[in-house]
């Protein structure tokens, strides 16, 4: 194929398209080569993939795509051989030359890497065939596996970039408005305002020098779904941005990106090069007198910074302090000048509604929204991964029909949605749809899309306790009720930790997390206290027993448990005895050992390794 | 031109113009808001949260700062109601507790009726309301302070925590530092809350016969030490 050059109109984004298709390649394989699977050293794999088709002389027929996250990350690295769209788990350096030899070669199936389904007890040949895949609906996701991020052709030959050209040519801003409101898309950071709405009330401000900005300052714990789109699709990012400058009238877009997200960083500065080097970005867009840029700004990775008003401060070089609103962005952000700050799976989304249309795209989703969200499911759950499921799904299917249930075969206890900020649902919540305002009046929220789901090894009270102290070091500082509110619920949480809380502590909590709910003035402090105010809800009792009995059900409150070794299995190997850091372990070979109790920090090292299992917390 | 325009100021209709804040308008019409971060001449920071008013028709109204919150035709605005005594309490209750020893939050503690104080005190000297901060930048032209860090560690301090260049040392930012100026010794033992100004006969008021509580400085305690 002819080197890619300057595509001047429609046209010949056309012609290049159609080209493309005629030259499409069936055969290649897909590495993972996002951070899940690179922790499995996928990266080796895929370099190995490299030589071993090299050698064998097929590097040319078959290409190697290093993808991005592929969803499934329990089961990482991840191997998928298309076009049989075979799925392999698990894979190591020495299974390369295997899966050449008998899959890509042959045609034939490695029987032992394939997914195993434990429900049905069978092994699953094709991706879309596993469970994990077939109930969800990737329309963000599901380009990922087919698409090098690095590749603008890879983007062009999937419809990339149509959606822009349709726009740019066929429809006038207030059309693609009118389109994005009635797909019903709403925000995917967190608070689900209506975007279609908050680029009406942008186009509407009669003003040179718009912006319009994308927030990927993704910082929850346990979150990665705006990483994931980044890494694995940055084009259908940066096309979402162009619409959604031509529909507020702004020619400069901003992608803002913390620097923990290397990656990402890379592949945007990357796609963006590559955008302008082929015409997407610049002036004149496709010949259709629309011009548009964007640059890339990197913030040092405070978690207030995903504010969208604290994000503006941060982006203009001041610290990242929310402002006091009103006025409101679409009148007076960046520089002063009208700003819309959109998420980056928002901002994904549009290329779709403008391609496939309104009505199509909110066939996915709820009464009040349309379309998908991903969601990173994640803790004591079976398959751990990026899950994309349409709006309205209830939790129950998005748990167990999709993540297989709990891991190690426990119970759920609670599932926490929204990240740092969100609340748990215990397990008879889990009927209800993911929906943004049905997640709200549950005493959680929707968020940006963090699920944490938990068993009855864990401790409510630590949980609470490990958000706020993740919160007290996230908060900016500025407003006092947030500041000082969160430092002493934790204190109190802490206090209630080491068994020396009182009842009255439990009055002082809630009335502080109301406090602190009602009086700061952005986002974070608004919810801050919603992990402690949801398990005071739902989890009363474990409180009261941490209270009341000086004892922690979960057995992880390091303060209310003791650990013990069992005299009667206890063999006698003394291997706790030298692995304990604390040298409280006593006692004469072949004989049983005890614990010196004024000595043990109880941190469980024994516990795991006492090969005869003598060795329990309670 | 001027444009006025009215709203509703805790049941009153009250008029206003525009760039106006809900404080300010409080102010003119004779409502004291309790304020810490503020103060005329400086620009609203919205840091202390205890100007706080509630905005819009009860059941929907929501709490804002009103130092920061422009006056806007036809909103609802209270002043005192329960909803905001509540939590400028429970604030007040915070700020005794992380800073006992300000005699400024002692009397404004006093003054709402704060009575007890639940948190372990910590004898901070410094609740980051940044009027030095905005007195530094703004008045005196230095911008020798700003704040480091975020969350629980921030606090004021010169770049780098090297003596500033930029610092004329006029000593402006110590003068207008609400908190400051220790607690008055009063009759009775330091404790964390004061609360001496907060009954009708506060102990100095047997004392002193012509003296009356809520003063500020509360005379009777001045009376007392000298």
């Amino acid at each position: 194929m002819n080197a890619l050059g300057l595509l001047r109109d429609v046209k010949e984004l056309k012609r290049l398209k159609s080209e493309l298709k005629k030259e499409k390649r069936e055969k290649f394989v897909s590495v993972c080569g996002d951070t899940g699977c690179s922790v499995w050293d996928s990266k080796k794999v895929d370099e190995v993939f490299r030589r071993v088709l090299e050698e064998k002389g097929l590097s040319e027929e078959i290409p190697v795509k290093s993808t991005g996250c592929l969803g499934f990350c329990e089961c990482g690295p991840v191997v998928i051989v298309f076009p049989e769209e075979i799925f392999y788990q698990k894979v190591n350096e020495e299974d390369v030359e295997e899966i050449v030899e008998e899959t890509v070669v042959k045609g034939k199936v490695v029987e032992r890497l394939l997914y195993h389904d434990p429900r049905e007890d069978k092994k699953i040949v094709k991706a879309s065939d596993i469970p994990f895949y077939k109930k969800q609906v990737r329309n963000l996701l599901g380009d990922n596996w087919l698409i090098d991020p690095g590749s603008i052709v890879d983007y062009f030959s999937r419809e990339g970039y149509a959606a822009a050209a349709k726009a740019f040519t066929e429809m006038s801003p207030e059309e693609v408005i009118n389109e994005i409101k009635e797909a019903r898309l709403r925000g995917r950071g967190g608070a689900g305002f209506p975007t279609g709405v908050k680029w009406e009330e942008c186009f509407t401000k009669n003003v040179e020098n718009k912006y319009i900005i994308c927030n990927a300052d993704e910082g929850d714990p346990g979150a990665f779904m705006d990483r994931s789109i980044l890494e694995g699709n940055p084009h259908s990012v940066l096309e979402g941005m162009m619409i959604g400058g031509y529909a507020t009238g702004s020619n400069h877009g901003i992608v803002y990106i913390r620097e923990e997200y290397p990656t990402a960083l890379e592949k945007v500065k990357n796609a963006i090069l590559k955008a302008r080097e082929t015409g997407m970005l610049g002036e004149n867009i496709l010949n259709s007198g629309f011009d548009f840029d964007i640059t890339v700004s990197v913030g040092a990775g405070a978690f207030v910074c995903g504010e969208t008003s604290a994000l503006v401060n941060s982006i203009e070089g001041k610290v990242g302090e929310p402002r006091q609103k009103p006025p409101h962005l679409a009148e007076k952000g960046l520089y002063g000048k009208p700003t819309v700050v959109n998420n980056v799976e928002t901002l994904a989304n549009v290329p779709r509604i403008i391609r496939w249309g309104a009505e199509e795209f909110a066939r996915a989703g709820s009464k009040n929204s349309g379309g998908t969200k991903i969601f990173s499911l994640v803790g004591k759950i079976r398959n751990t991964g990026l899950v994309e499921v349409p709006l309205g799904l209830p939790l129950r299917e998005i748990i167990y029909e999709i993540g297989g249930g709990i891991k190690g075969g426990g119970h759920l206890k609670a599932v926490q949605t929204g990240g740092p900020s969100g609340g748990c649902l215990p397990g008879y919540m889990l009927d209800i749809p993911t929906d943004f305002e049905e997640l709200d009046a549950a005493g959680s929220m929707m968020g940006s899309g963090g699920m944490i789901v938990m068993d009855y090894g864990t401790c409510m009270v630590e949980f609470s306790r490990y958000f706020l102290s993740f919160l007290s070091g996230e908060s900016c500082g500025k407003c006092f009720s947030c500041r000082e509110g969160i430092y002493r619920m934790l204190e109190i949480v802490e206090e209630v930790a080491a068994g020396t809380a009182t009842l009255s502590h439990l009055d002082l909590l809630e009335e502080l997390g109301e406090m602190v709910k009602n009086t700061t003035m952005c986002g974070l402090g608004k919810t801050s206290a919603n992990p402690v105010l949801s398990t005071l809800k739902f989890f009363k009792g474990e409180y009261l027993a941490h209270i009341m009995e000086n004892r922690c059900p979960a057995g992880v409150c390091r303060a209310l448990v003791t650990v013990f070794i069992n005299q009667e299995l206890c063999s006698g190997c003394g291997v706790c005895r030298k692995k304990c850091p604390e040298e409280a372990i006593t006692g004469e070979k072949k004989e049983p050992h005890y614990i010196e109790k004024a000595l043990c920090s109880k941190c469980g090292i024994c516990i795991e390794s006492c090969p005869e299992e003598a060795i329990t917390r309670a | 031109m001027v444009i006025l325009f009215g709203f509703t100021l805790n049941g009153f209709e009250v008029l206003a113009w525009e760039n106006m804040s809900i404080l300010e308008v409080a102010g003119f019409y004779g409502i004291e808001i309790p304020t810490l971060c503020f103060m005329e001449g400086l620009s609203p920071y919205g840091g202390c949260r205890l100007c706080l008013v509630e905005v819009g028709p009860v059941g929907k109204s929501r709490l804002v700062t009103s130092c920061t919150y422009p006056a806007r035709e036809g909103i609802e605005v209270r002043t005192h109601s329960q909803k905001v005594l509540q939590q400028r309490r429970m604030l007040l209750e915070l700020y005794v507790a992380a800073c006992p020893s300000s005699k400024w939050l002692q009397d404004l503690a006093s003054k709402h009726h704060v009575t007890e104080v639940r948190f372990k005190p910590k004898g901070e000297e410094c609740i980051l309301c940044g009027r030095c901060v905005r007195m530094c930048r703004e008045q005196m032209m230095g911008e020798a302070i700003g704040y480091v860090d975020r969350g629980t560690q921030r606090r004021i301090t010169t770049p780098f925590d090297k003596k500033s260049e930029d610092c004329r040392l006029c000593g402006g930012c110590m003068y207008v530092c609400p908190v400051c100026q220790l607690r008055c010794q009063g009759p009775k033992e330091k404790s964390t809350l004061c609360s001496s100004c907060l009954n009708l006969y506060p102990p100095c008021a047997e004392k002193f016969e012509e003296v009356m509580c809520y003063m500020d400085p509360c005379a009777a305690c001045e009376l007392e030490k000298g």
